[in-house]
């Protein structure tokens, strides 16, 4: 074995795949996994521990997989992550844990995603359950919106003997991890639904069809129904639109309804009764992962499909694994392209699209260089769908339904970065719903600070 | 009995495929108001079907919903029976009635007509059941095809000054449709109204709000637009209203009627249903339609 080189992982084929909704990467199996962990030299000083936003103990979980120990190496996690089988999938690891890590500087650093996700998905299919939570103290905790960042904040306040309800306004728990990331990239019964039944078997109790603002308020939760705190993780979820001409035509789409009729609503399963739109020749206008996701929804549901992004492919957001992963199932990347109009024919629906070609300028505020037009390169695509992936921001919902709510002008609400308080007094707000789309780690890194600032605040009061 | 929660109490039909149901849904109950909705999910596999609220009980914690079975997903609804479950019944959505938030300085002095067609119907009904528990005089149109599709007549009546009903076919009630009533109201009747709100089929208040912009008579319609979750995340319901794009789930239900742009929804409305009709052919022939390659799983 070259210690340079990772122990590589199985996929499925990217021809076979690219006609099925099973996931993509199988994973290692045990002796891969004590291979791949035996490569890690358990630094003293471990820099990968720097890079992962909620500083699980690598070496230590890593150890205890090279010997073997498996279930040992599930309580390392667990004391840090509720969701490690989620996160192994789809933390960008690549600029997170991994970017740090020794073994990266001369070789290809340790894959410490895949090794968390060999463990907890060892530790479900040997029914390991996290570890009992201490004795309830009966205080109330109410958490809305059932997301990584309220399922983190819920779990670590149950441990800590808290009394929590998660109010969820859809009818599943999860967040984007239920209803946006894809079923061939993170499974929803195997996956994310046994994550959240560890969860709740902490003594968490999830409420679905409940919309804070609309069903109930957060000022009504406190004063009637005496919850002493309240965490907002309600995330980003209000689709952001271009507003060229033809967007409101028959067949464009946001990449959220796009991939929530196919995820939650399992459109692409002919058993179930929500219908979805396949198309047949896909634009996919975006270059993130969400924008990633629908190009490879679209394409399993037996599309042609263009990515259209205004920049180059240096500046893809996208996790560099999901484009690969992408390219190799024959999505077409038109780069430094832009949509200047969606076209319709006489029936209100998409017929193509125009656009133009960009060249990079100076760079911006942002320091990434500037796409600007090239005059009179514009050139029509025949198209017959068209998914919007531009981006989302918070919904006002539960900042315009509270009082005394501090939101800035992208409508995030406000929150004390060390104890994630919001303006109010408790009440307590992370994830998406504070920064805006983020990462699936952020927003548990943000559930974890507010358990605590709740657990401080609930003591001194 | 069901492990579902959303209890059916009550189901009543009250003409060919238009049925009524009351559901046990505390949450809901408690906090509604006329002119907001609810989503259903009937079971595992059933779509998000948004459904106006038609009437509320506090005390006994139920909601009521009047439904027109009229394709594969309301049809199955109308199979559902009184202590039967749905899985899911979420809300309320959307903004209550701006009538509710109207002073009632302001409310004494309008002159209001409601316009309901066919199981609109039902979404007016519990607007003139506010007015009136709140002592305001309104009158009220109910248009439909025929005797058989007039619903609720009884309930309204009991809560309006005057109520109006129109038939296409003359099978009861005046002979025409909603748009002839209102202008032998106003023309011939001496009538005088300075608000209009109209529910019904999205060609009918497209229709009322040609007329009433000619009568200079403000109007306010409820949007039925396709929806997936109801809450503002996936832009399914957007409308153009003015110059600006809403989302019908979170912006409305309810719009100024002279500012929406009716025929784009009307194009959008009509967007699943060749979908739909394919999935019931799939459906009776059963898996051997599901091979790639098959042109019908890519056509439009
Ligand atoms: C398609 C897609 C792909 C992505 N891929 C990745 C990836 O590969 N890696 C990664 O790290 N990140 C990824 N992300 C981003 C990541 O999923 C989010 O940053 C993360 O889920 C945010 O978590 P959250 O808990 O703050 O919010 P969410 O996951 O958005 O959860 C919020 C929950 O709150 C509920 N809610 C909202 N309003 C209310 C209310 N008023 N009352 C009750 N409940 C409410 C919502 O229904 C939702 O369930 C992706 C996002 C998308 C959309
Ligand atoms: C805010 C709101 C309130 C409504 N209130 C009522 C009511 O009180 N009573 C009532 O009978 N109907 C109401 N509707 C319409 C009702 O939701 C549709 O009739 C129903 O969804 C049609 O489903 P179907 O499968 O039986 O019909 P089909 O005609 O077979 O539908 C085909 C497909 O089109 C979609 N679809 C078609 N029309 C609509 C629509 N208007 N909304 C959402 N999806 C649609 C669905 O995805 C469905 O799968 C309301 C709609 C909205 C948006
Ligand atoms: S949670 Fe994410 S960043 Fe942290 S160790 Fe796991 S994969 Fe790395
Ligand atoms: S930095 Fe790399 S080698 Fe060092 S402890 Fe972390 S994973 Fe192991
Ligand atoms: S129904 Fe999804 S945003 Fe309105």
């Amino acid at each position: 074995m070259d210690v340079l080189k990772r122990v590589p992982v199985k996929e499925q084929d990217p021809k076979v795949r690219a006609g099925n909704f099973d996931e993509v990467c199988l994973g290692y199996d045990l002796e891969e996994a004590k291979d791949e962990a035996s490569r890690c030299i358990q630094c003293k000083n471990p820099k990968c521990v720097d890079g992962c936003p909620v500083a699980i103990d690598i070496p230590g979980f890593i150890r205890e997989v090279e010997q073997g120990n498996i279930e040992e190496a599930f309580h390392i996690i667990n004391k840090y992550s509720a969701l490690p089988a989620v996160c192994g999938r789809v933390c960008p690891q690549e600029i997170q844990c991994e970017a740090r890590c020794i073994r990266g500087i001369k070789g290809e650093p340790i894959s410490i995603g895949k090794l968390e996700r060999f463990v907890a998905d060892w530790a479900r299919e040997n029914k390991i359950k996290p570890e009992a939570p201490m004795e309830k103290n009966g205080r109330k905790v109410a958490v809305i919106g059932a997301g990584p960042a309220g399922l983190t904040c819920a779990g670590d306040l149950a441990k800590m003997g808290y009394d929590v309800t998660i109010f969820e306004a859809l009818h599943e728990p999860g967040g984007v991890l239920v209803y946006g990331i894809p079923e061939f990239r993170l499974p929803k019964d195997s996956v994310v639904k046994a994550e959240i039944d560890n969860v709740k078997s902490l003594g968490v109790k999830i409420e679905t069809n409940v919309i804070i603002g609309k069903s109930i308020t957060i000022d009504e939760l406190m004063e009637e129904e005496g919850f002493e705190a309240v965490f907002i993780g309600s995330g980003a979820g209000l689709p952001k639109f271009m507003g060229i001409p033809g967007e409101n035509a028959n067949g464009v789409f946001s990449a959220n309804e796009y991939l929530t009729r196919s995820n939650l609503m399992k459109a692409f399963d002919e058993n179930y009764d929500t219908p979805i739109i396949a198309g047949k020749k896909v634009a996919v206008v975006g270059g993130g992962n969400v924008a990633m996701d629908a190009a490879r929804t679209a394409l399993r549901l037996g599309a042609k499909v263009y990515i259209i992004y205004r920049r180059s492919e240096a500046e893809l957001p996208a996790r560099v694994e999901e484009v690969h992963h992408a390219k190799e199932e024959g999505v077409i990347f038109k780069l430094l392209t832009n949509p200047k109009e969606i076209l319709v024919d006489e029936n209100g629906w998409v017929s193509g699209m125009r656009c133009v070609e960009m060249e990079l300028g100076e760079p911006d505020e942002s320091g990434r260089r500037r796409p600007v037009e090239k005059e009179g390169s514009d050139f029509n695509i025949e198209l017959d769908t068209v998914i919007m992936a531009l981006g989302t921001s918070p919904n006002p919902l539960i900042s315009s339904t509270t009082k005394g709510l501090k939101t800035n002008n992208h409508r995030c609400i406000y929150a004390d970065k060390e104890t994630g308080m919001t303006s109010r007094e408790g009440v307590f707000a992370g994830g998406d719903a504070v920064t805006g789309a983020a990462t699936v780690i952020l927003a548990m890194g943000a559930g974890k600070t507010a358990a605590k600032g709740i657990d401080d605040y609930l003591r001194s009061k | 009995m069901s492990e579902y929660i959303y209890t059916i109490t009550k189901k009543e039909s009250l003409a060919d495929s238009i049925f009524l149901m009351d559901i046990k849904a505390p949450r809901v109950a408690r906090n509604c108001y006329p002119g907001q909705f609810v989503i259903v999910k009937m079971d595992e596999k059933g779509e998000r079907i948004p459904l106006t609220i038609c009437d509320y009980d506090r005390e006994n914690e139920t909601v009521t919903i009047v439904f027109q079975a009229i394709g594969t997903s309301t049809k199955r609804m109308a199979e559902f029976n009184e202590g039967e479950a749905f899985r899911d019944f979420t809300g309320p959505l959307g903004h209550r009635s701006e009538l509710i938030d109207m002073p009632s300085e302001e409310l004494e002095k309008r002159k209001i007509l409601f316009v309901a067609g066919g199981v609109g119907a039902a979404p007016v009904y519990p607007q003139v059941k506010w007015m009136k528990d709140h002592g305001y005089d309104v009158d009220c149109i109910i248009g439909a095809r025929n005797k058989e599709l007039i619903i609720l007549e009884d309930r309204i009546k009991q809560c309006v000054s005057n109520l109006y009903i129109t038939t296409d076919d003359g099978s009861y009630g005046m002979k025409g449709n909603v748009n002839d009533c209102i202008k032998e109201l106003v023309n011939n009747q001496g009538k005088e109204y300075d608000l209009v709100i109209a529910i019904g089929p999205m060609i009918m208040m497209k229709f009322v709000c040609i007329l009433t912009k000619e009568l200079g008579i403000k109007t306010i319609v409820s949007m039925n637009p396709i929806m997936v979750d109801g809450t503002g995340m996936c832009g399914a319901c957007r409308l153009t209203v003015g110059n600006e794009i809403k989302f019908a789930c979170v912006d409305g239900p309810e719009f100024d009627g002279h500012l929406v742009n009716f025929d784009e929804a009307m194009k959008r409305a009509q967007m699943y249903r060749s979908e739909e009709g394919k999935k019931q052919l799939k459906a009776m022939e059963g898996h051997t339609h599901h091979h790639s390659g098959c042109e019908c799983h890519e056509e439009k």
